[in-house]
């Protein structure tokens, strides 16, 4: 990929990035189909839908499919909107029981008002903070999006909106413009502490404010925070302290570290750390 | 295109507003895809359905068993539902268009998939 390290974004239009290529990735990569699930399946948690009723949903950038196989397996029926025709392709090969759309979210969701029980998107939203041509602007682009979803939901229905925030103004853009639209609720961030666990969710509620979901995090008691951006880096103080490499100390610390991250870490026993017997 | 779908559809060219609704379809390939039964799916669905809308889309494709309009009690009418859903969620439209009533637009449906992007003078922003 030629856009290795910078972000997918910055390199052109949403139809041309999500090519061929791109759609086979999420296709045959496990990893990006573990990833692509998992996310959809936190969203729909966070939709708190009635228990045991089938909804009818909308899934904006639905993309290949791979949340709306997992809305399938809940039992939802939903409807997939997505700019990327390679991306439809490849869903309509895996065979996906949703209905697609070829669209473009900027330009406003083309239903009736109060169709959808609920809305997800797995990260797609930060794809509108871009202007890729002179006549996009996506203050404007942004505020069309969220209208129109706004005037699909039902009343008192959610949108999980998961997306990558390039920053801290990027965030403020996006939320603006929602509230502006008449949605109220805010972000989730889960695992804060991560570099790569660490997700943000959009929660919008149309009509009345109702409580605010909890964030994933690995002490549960602690309350979520706002993460900030910073472009400092974290100095590195176990090195600082100078704990031996390979010590106790310092496997616990790493375990605890990884704990933070929302990684799997197997439990500290008193083993944990322990030098095996000289065999000779 | 599952005509479900089509009865929620409507066009968002600049200035239609609500009168972009309904879309209407012309099919030039149709098949019928089986998909499992949900009765409280379809019964939810019903309240949701604009009769004008459906009958006439089921008339273009020639359907025949397509109910008139809610009757008394359909939640646990089993036969009324069944129809429903096979009207609603089983018939899929692969090729064909969708036409906007107010602009006169024309959209097209290819593998299924309706392309409802809009050029740049058509767009409400």
């Amino acid at each position: 990929m030629a856009f290795r390290s910078k972000r997918p974004e910055h390199g052109g239009p949403p139809e041309l990035f999500y090519d061929k290529n791109e759609a086979r990735k999420y296709v045959r990569n496990s990893r990006m189909i573990d990833v692509q699930t998992k996310m959809a399946g936190r969203a729909l948690e966070l939709l708190y839908l009635p228990e045991g009723q089938p909804c009818y949903l909308l899934d904006i950038g639905c993309g290949s499919g791979l949340s709306g196989d997992y809305l399938s397996d809940e039992g939802h029926y939903w409807v997939g909107l997505d700019i990327s025709p390679a991306m439809l392709d490849a869903a309509l090969d895996r065979d996906t029981e949703g209905d697609l759309l070829l669209g473009d979210m900027g330009q406003g969701i083309p239903f009736k008002p109060g169709s959808f029980d609920g809305c997800i998107s797995i990260s797609a939203i930060q794809w509108l903070c871009n202007a890729n041509k002179k006549s996009d602007i996506p203050a404007k682009r942004l505020y069309c999006f969220f209208s129109s979803l706004y005037s699909v939901l039902v009343r008192g229905a959610r949108a999980v909106l998961q997306l990558y925030p390039e920053n801290s103004e990027q965030l403020e853009l996006i939320t603006t413009q929602a509230t502006k639209a008449g949605f109220t609720g805010g972000v989730v961030v889960d695992f804060p502490n991560s570099a790569k666990a660490k997700k943000f969710y959009l929660c919008l509620f149309s009509g009345p404010s109702t409580f605010m979901p909890k964030a994933l995090n690995e002490n549960n008691e602690e309350e979520a925070r706002e993460s900030e951006f910073t472009s400092e880096r974290v100095p590195y103080r176990m090195a600082q302290r100078g704990i031996v490499r390979k010590s106790r100390e310092w496997v616990l610390e790493k375990k605890a570290r990884r704990r933070r991250q929302g990684k799997e870490v197997r439990p500290d026993t008193p083993y944990t750390g322990r030098k095996r017997k000289p065999r000779f | 295109m599952k005509l479900l779908t089509h009865n929620l559809l409507s066009s968002h060219v600049r200035g239609v507003g609500p009168r972009g609704f309904p879309l209407r379809l012309q099919a030039t390939e149709v098949r019928i895809n089986p998909v499992e039964f949900n009765p409280d799916f379809v019964a939810r669905m019903i309240p949701k359905v604009e009769w004008a809308a459906l009958l006439e889309a089921a008339d273009t494709l020639h359907l025949v068993e397509v109910p008139k309009g809610p009757i008394e009690g359909y939640e646990h009418d089993e036969k009324f539902l069944r129809q429903m859903h096979h009207v609603l969620l089983e018939v899929d439209v692969l090729e064909g268009t969708l036409q906007c009533p107010e602009s006169g637009r024309l959209f097209p449906i290819s593998r299924g998939i309706p392309n409802m992007l809009l050029s740049d003078e058509e767009t409400e922003t």
